[in-house]
C-alpha cells in the first residue's frame, strides 16, 4: 500500500500556531522587552483565528475533525489567550515573572486545547489533553520563588496526572471492547452490537466521567481547584478558569454525545448526581470564603455544574447552550479577574474580599465594572451570564429534567449572596485604607472588551446563539 | 499461550496498586511513582488487547503514553525541586499554605 499524504488543510491553523509558539520561544532570546512578545502572541492567535474559517474538514483518517463545533470552541480559546495576555503584561512585571516562556507556554496550552476540541480519536484527545495540562502545570508554578505558587503547581500536577491515568484506563477498556479508538467507530460498534448495559462499557464510562470531571473541576473531583486558583499567578488563574474548562466541555460533548450517544440513558445517571453535587459544593462552600480568588474558584466549580445540564439534556439545543455558556463565562470571568489584577500592586496582594471595601468611593470606574461582572456571574438579566444560564436551563427543561433545573435555580439563588456581598462591600462600606490601582492601557482594553461583551451579548444574545446553533449542524 | 484474562488481571492489579499507593502514601516522590505505576498498568492492558485483536492502534497509543510520561516526569520533578528549594519538604501533609 502506497502511503498517502494526508490533507493538511484542516490542521493548518494548529500547524501555524505550533510554528509561531516555537518562534516566540526563540524570539525571547533576542527581544529584551517582554511586552513585545505579548503583543506578538496576540498577533499570532489573531492570525490563527483568521485561518480557522478556511479549515473545515476531516483529516488523518478521521483522527482530526475541524467542524463548526470545534471552530466555535477554538474561538473561545483564542479569545482567552488575547484577554489573558492583555491582563498579564503589567501584572507579570509586578510579580517579577516577565519571562518570554510565559507567553509561549500559554500558546502551547492553547494548542493542546485546540487539539482536544478537534479530536476525532481517543489518541489525539489524550495528546491534546496532556499538552494543555503539562503547559498549565508549569504556568501555575510560574512564580517559582513563591511557596503558594509551588504548592499550587504540585497539587495540580499530582491530581492531574492521577486523572489522566483514569482517562487512559477508560480508553484501554473501550479499545479492548470495540477494537478501535475512533469515536465514530466506537459509536457504531456500541449501537451495532447492542452493548448497552455491558459492565466493561459502564466501567469505562465511569473512568471517562472521572477524568473529564477533573478537567472541568466538577465535584467530587474539584478539590484541586480552590488551592490551585489561589496559589497560581492571578493571570494564570483567569486563563485556567476559562480555557481548560471550555476544552473539558468540548471533549465531554464530543465523547459522550458522539462515541457514547447510544448509551445516553446510562451516562446521564452518572452526570446528574455529579452536576447536582457540583452546584451544591460550589455555591455553598463559596459562601464562607474570604479570599476572592478562592471564592471565584468555588464559583467556577458551580458554573461547571450549570453547564453540565446542557450536556445532560443531550439535544442539539443543549449542546449549543453549553457553547453559549462557555462563551459567556469567558467574558464575565476574565473581566472579574482583570479587576482583581488591578488591585495587585507592589507590596499589596489585594486578593482579600475586605480589600474591596469602599472601592466605589476611591475608584468608581473599576467598582462599576466589577459590579457588572458580579451581576453577570449571578445571572441577572441584561447581562450575558443570564442568557447563558437561561438557555442551559431551558434546554434541560425541554429534555424533561425539570427537577434538576429547580435544584439548579435554588443553588443559583444561593450564589447571589456571595457575588452581591462583593458589590455590597464596594458600595456600602467606608474605605479603610487607600487602595492603589495598577492600571495600564492593556488592562483597560481588556476591561472594555469584556464589559462591552457582557452587556452587549446580554441584551442581544441572538447573534451568538445563531452562530452556536449553526456551528453544530452536522455534528 | 497465555490467555488474555491473565494479562488483564495483571494490568488491573498493577493499576490498583498505583491507585492505593497514590491515596495512602504521603511522600510526593512515592505518589508520583504510583501514578507511573498506574500508567504502566494501562500499558500492559493496551499491549495485550493490541496483540489479541491483531491491531496496532493499542501499541501506537502505548508509545505515546511512554513519551508523555517522560515529559510528565521532567515537569513533575522540576516542580518538586522548585518546591523543595522554598520549603525543604516533600511531605504532602506539610503542603498547607492554603486552606478554606
Amino acid at each position: 500500500m502506497q502511503p498517502v499524504m494526508p490533507d493538511l488543510g484542516p490542521v493548518f491553523p494548529e500547524t501555524v500556531l505550533t510554528v509561531l509558539a516555537l518562534v516566540l520561544l526563540l524570539a525571547d532570546l533576542v527581544i529584551k522587552r517582554k511586552e513585545t512578545i505579548g503583543l506578538l502572541s496576540i498577533i499570532s492567535v489573531t492570525a490563527v483565528a483568521y485561518l480557522l474559517a478556511g479549515s473545515l474538514g476531516t483529516t488523518f483518517g478521521g483522527m482530526f475533525i475541524s467542524d463548526g463545533y470545534s471552530i466555535f470552541f477554538k474561538l473561545i480559546f483564542i479569545l482567552n489567550v488575547i484577554l489573558t495576555v492583555l491582563i498579564s503584561v503589567k501584572y507579570i512585571q509586578i510579580e517579577k515573572i516577565d519571562y518570554g516562556e510565559y507567553y509561549s507556554l500559554i500558546l502551547f496550552a492553547t494548542l493542546g486545547m485546540m487539539l482536544m476540541a478537534s479530536a476525532g480519536d481517543l489518541i489525539i484527545l489524550y495528546l491534546g489533553l496532556e499538552l494543555m495540562a503539562l503547559s498549565t502545570y508549569v504556568l501555575a508554578g510560574f512564580m517559582r520563588r513563591d511557596v503558594k505558587s509551588n504548592e499550587a503547581a504540585m497539587k495540580y500536577f499530582l491530581l492531574g496526572a492521577f486523572a489522566s491515568a483514569f482517562l487512559l484506563y477508560g480508553t484501554s477498556l473501550i479499545y479492548g471492547l470495540t477494537g478501535t479508538t475512533d469515536l465514530k467507530a466506537i459509536s457504531s460498534y456500541i449501537a451495532g452490537h447492542g452493548l448497552a448495559g455491558n459492565p466493561v462499557l459502564m466501567l469505562s464510562l465511569i473512568m471517562f466521567a472521572v477524568a473529564f470531571s477533573f478537567k472541568i473541576a466538577a465535584a467530587p473531583f474539584h478539590m484541586w481547584a480552590p488551592d490551585v486558583y489561589e496559589g497560581a499567578p492571578t493571570s494564570i488563574t483567569a486563563f485556567m478558569s476559562v480555557g481548560p474548562k471550555a476544552a473539558g466541555f468540548a471533549v465531554l460533548g464530543r465523547v459522550f454525545l458522539t462515541a457514547f450517544g447510544s448509551v445516553r440513558t446510562e451516562w446521564v445517571l452518572i452526570l446528574i448526581p455529579v452536576a447536582i453535587l457540583t452546584m451544591g459544593v460550589g455555591n455553598i462552600v463559596a459562601l464562607s470564603q474570604t479570599n476572592i480568588k478562592r471564592m471565584l474558584a468555588y464559583s467556577s466549580i458551580a458554573h461547571a455544574g450549570y453547564a453540565l445540564l446542557g450536556i445532560i439534556s443531550g439535544t442539539a439545543d443543549g449542546l449549543s447552550s453549553v457553547m453559549l455558556y462557555m462563551f459567556a463565562y469567558a467574558f464575565m470571568n476574565m473581566g472579574a479577574f482583570a479587576v482583581i489584577i488591578m488591585l495587585r500592586s507592589e507590596g499589596f496582594r489585594g486578593d482579600n474580599i475586605n480589600d474591596y471595601e469602599g472601592l466605589a468611593k476611591t475608584h468608581p470606574v473599576p467598582a462599576v465594572l466589577m459590579t457588572i461582572f458580579m451581576f453577570s456571574l449571578t445571572g441577572i438579566p441584561t447581562t450575558v451570564g443570564f442568557m447563558g444560564k437561561f438557555y442551559v436551563f431551558m434546554s434541560a427543561v425541554e429534555a424533561g429534567y425539570m427537577w434538576v433545573v429547580i435544584i439548579a435555580v435554588i443553588f443559583s439563588a444561593i450564589s447571589a449572596y456571595f457575588y452581591l456581598r462583593i458589590i455590597m462591600y464596594m458600595w456600602m462600606r467606608e474605605p479603610k485604607e487607600a487602595v492603589e490601582l495598577t492600571t495600564s492601557p492593556a488592562i483597560g482594553l481588556a476591561l472594555l472588551i469584556t464589559a462591552t461583551a457582557v452587556i452587549g451579548f446580554g441584551i442581544l444574545p441572538s447573534s451568538i446563539l445563531t452562530f452556536a446553533r449553526l456551528a453544530i449542524t452536522g455534528f | 499461550m497465555v490467555p488474555l484474562t491473565w494479562y488483564l488481571m495483571l494490568s488491573a492489579v498493577v493499576f490498583m496498586i498505583g491507585v492505593f499507593g497514590f491515596l495512602t502514601r504521603r511522600n510526593i516522590i512515592i505518589m508520583f511513582l504510583s501514578v507511573e505505576l498506574m500508567l504502566n498498568g494501562v500499558n500492559i492492558s493496551l499491549v495485550a488487547f493490541s496483540h489479541y485483536l491483531q491491531d496496532l492502534r493499542g501499541q501506537i497509543l502505548v508509545f505515546f503514553i511512554i513519551t508523555v510520561a517522560a515529559a510528565e516526569a521532567a515537569i513533575g520533578l522540576a516542580i518538586i525541586l522548585a518546591l523543595f528549594r522554598n520549603k525543604a519538604t516533600i511531605h504532602v501533609d506539610e503542603m498547607n499554605e492554603m486552606k478554606g
